[in-house]
């Protein structure tokens, strides 16, 4: 019988492996993006695994609050490559 | 004291703020700034000399919820050459982006990135860590797009993704050492780690996404078009500080924490890649048909020097024999990050000058820009290593102590390597100093100062003066926990 703390290791595993594929694989700037946040998910789910102090217990609060902060990492660094995308389109056109 | 440590990551950072809000006083904040932070950096260096390691936990809160900031020899002489070199380049930043739209983003990003290396530097935890490359990161991205040509967007962009990979690969690395041990301080996981899976898969995954940021072989494709197309100080500034953050990283957790875990296996794969990275950064510098490409394939090259130094520290017994290679490698780094920011902004003022960059067409640039001119040669010396340049000593130390170890087959790496780079400093100096007749010389200007200081910072006092190097840094040549 896996443990919920098994599970979610494995999910964590299995999405940062596809978006590592993802991220090497694809040449659109969107995909790219895409893939990069879903291999930053797998990594936070690995994170919040590690949490877990066994049913009934409390959780570590500490990989949480590293997850959090890795969010918004994660979303300023999108946002960004998205903006650039923009500005690189923009400046082909002219 | 220590809260000099405070006043390093948050002089930058407070003066980036209302740099923001008034950009016309970006320049002359930006160079208070600049300069506090280097005498902070200075009185560090004393202090880390008298004490050893000077700690700060700011707020008082303990060890697992705080942030630790934490200063050795290490990070105290990185310190003082990213505060240097930080100061010449505010000071010809200063006149390179006069009447360009472009310096108001300039002054508060520099800012941030000053602040992002200086924090990198003294943080002492993992996770703190992996917060400032982000940061180091995003800023770094964010001025290279400063020059707005497409290519220079392109590069930018290549850049900002390959570094989240390389961050995400780090993260996951510190999720698998929280999960084993416990701990994200260095000094504890340092404590309890030992040779397990755990350790051996972070290992993997923290040094690949350092290795991708460092630009070690084969992973440097991204650095050549962004270095190459940024404008100069920031050109400088990535060669010279950004490569080295990952580098230094590398180096930290290589020694400070994996050493239960990295065998010599791990020490010889680093060094085949630099030494790949030696012959085929030159090689490539040999072939660049512009002058920024050449610096930034330089910079290849260079890392790879750094990266042999690894399989020599492996072999190496804690004894004189590795503080003396100890102390070659962080001269070489130092060395490096002088001559190339030198370098760099020397290009600046040649690009600026002829209205491009190509080396071929740069015939009897003397005529036009003396002292530019001499400043290249020097930078170039120090990229070679021909004496007194701190590099000389540094190749000396590593070819000494290969020999002294039975290793071969860096002395022939560093031997082609130097041969290559005669070759294409030279290639490069016969065309400055060609016979094409150009019009007269002028006397020098002020934004041709900061890089010959640099150069010659680079070529003549870390060759002449750097013995106290070895004495601040021997502590720290053997590997394992800190106390």
């Amino acid at each position: 019988m896996p443990t919920p703390q098994l599970i979610y290791l494995l999910t964590g595993c299995a999405l940062a492996a596809l978006g590592l594929f993802g991220a090497l694989a694809h040449v659109s700037l969107l995909q790219r993006v895409m893939a990069l946040n879903i291999l930053g998910g797998g990594v936070f789910l690995l994170l919040i695994a590690t949490a877990w102090n066994g049913p009934g217990a409390p959780a570590d609060p500490v990989p949480h609050a590293l997850v959090l902060t890795g969010i918004v990492v994660a979303v300023s660094a999108t946002a960004f490559a998205l903006a650039l995308g923009r500005r690189l389109r923009e400046t082909r056109d002219e | 004291m220590s809260n000099l440590l405070a006043g390093i990551v948050a002089l930058p950072l407070a003066a980036a703020l209302p740099t923001l809000v008034w950009p016309g006083a970006g320049r002359p904040l930006t160079l208070a700034a600049a300069g506090l932070t280097l005498a902070a950096t200075l009185l560090l260096l004393g202090e880390v000399a008298a004490a050893g390691t000077v700690t700060l936990v700011p707020g008082g809160w303990t060890t697992g919820l705080g942030i630790v900031l934490r200063a050795d020899g290490l990070s105290a002489v990185l310190l003082a050459m990213t505060a240097m070199v930080a100061l010449a380049a505010t000071l010809y930043a200063g006149r390179y982006f006069a009447g360009d739209p472009a310096e108001r983003h300039f002054w508060p990003l520099w800012l941030l990135l000053l602040t992002a290396l200086n924090a990198l530097f003294l943080a002492a935890d993992l996770f703190n860590l992996y917060v400032t490359l982000e940061l180091l990161g995003l800023a770094a991205v964010a001025l290279a797009t400063l020059a707005g040509t497409r290519a220079a967007l392109e590069a930018a962009l290549r850049y900002l993704l390959v570094g989240l990979l390389g961050s995400m690969a780090y993260l996951a690395g510190v999720a698998l050492l929280y999960a084993a041990y416990g701990r994200l301080d260095l000094a504890g996981v340092a404590a309890a780690i030992g040779p397990e899976p755990a350790a051996a898969a972070a290992l993997a995954l923290m040094f690949a996404g350092l290795l991708l940021k460092t630009a070690a072989f084969p992973l440097h494709f991204w650095l050549p078009p962004a270095h190459g197309s940024a404008p100069a100080p920031v050109s400088a500034a990535l060669s010279a500080l950004v490569v080295k953050a990952a580098f230094y990283l590398l180096l930290r957790l290589w020694l400070d924490l994996f050493a239960p875990v990295a065998g010599a296996g791990v020490a010889t794969l680093l060094g085949a890649l630099g030494a790949a990275a030696v012959l085929w950064g030159s090689w490539q510098a040999l072939r660049a048909s512009r002058l920024k490409l050449l610096a930034a394939y330089s910079t290849v090259a260079q890392v790879g020097y750094l990266l042999l130094f690894f399989p020599l520290l492996a072999a190496l017994p804690p004894g004189p024999a590795r503080e003396a290679a100890f102390g070659g490698l962080v001269l070489l780094a130092l060395t490096h990050g002088f001559a190339k920011a030198g370098f760099f902004l020397a290009a600046g003022v040649v690009q600026r000058h002829a209205g491009h960059d190509r080396i071929a067409e740069l015939d009897g640039t003397v005529q036009r820009l003396p002292v530019t001119s001499f400043t290249l040669a020097l930078a170039g010396v120090a990229l070679i290593g021909l004496p007194p340049s701190g590099t000389f000593l540094a190749k000396w130390q590593l070819l000494s102590g290969a020999i002294g170890a039975g290793f071969w087959w860096p002395v022939a790496v560093v031997a082609v390597g130097t041969l290559l780079a005669c070759a294409y400093v030279f290639r490069l100096l016969g065309h400055l100093f060609g016979n094409a007749v150009q019009p007269a010389g002028r006397r020098l200007a002020g934004e041709e100062l900061p890089p010959l200081l640099l150069a010659l910072a680079a070529a003549v006092a870390l060759g002449l003066f750097a013995a106290p190097l070895w004495d601040l840094l021997a502590p720290l040549s053997a590997p394992g926990p800190r106390p």
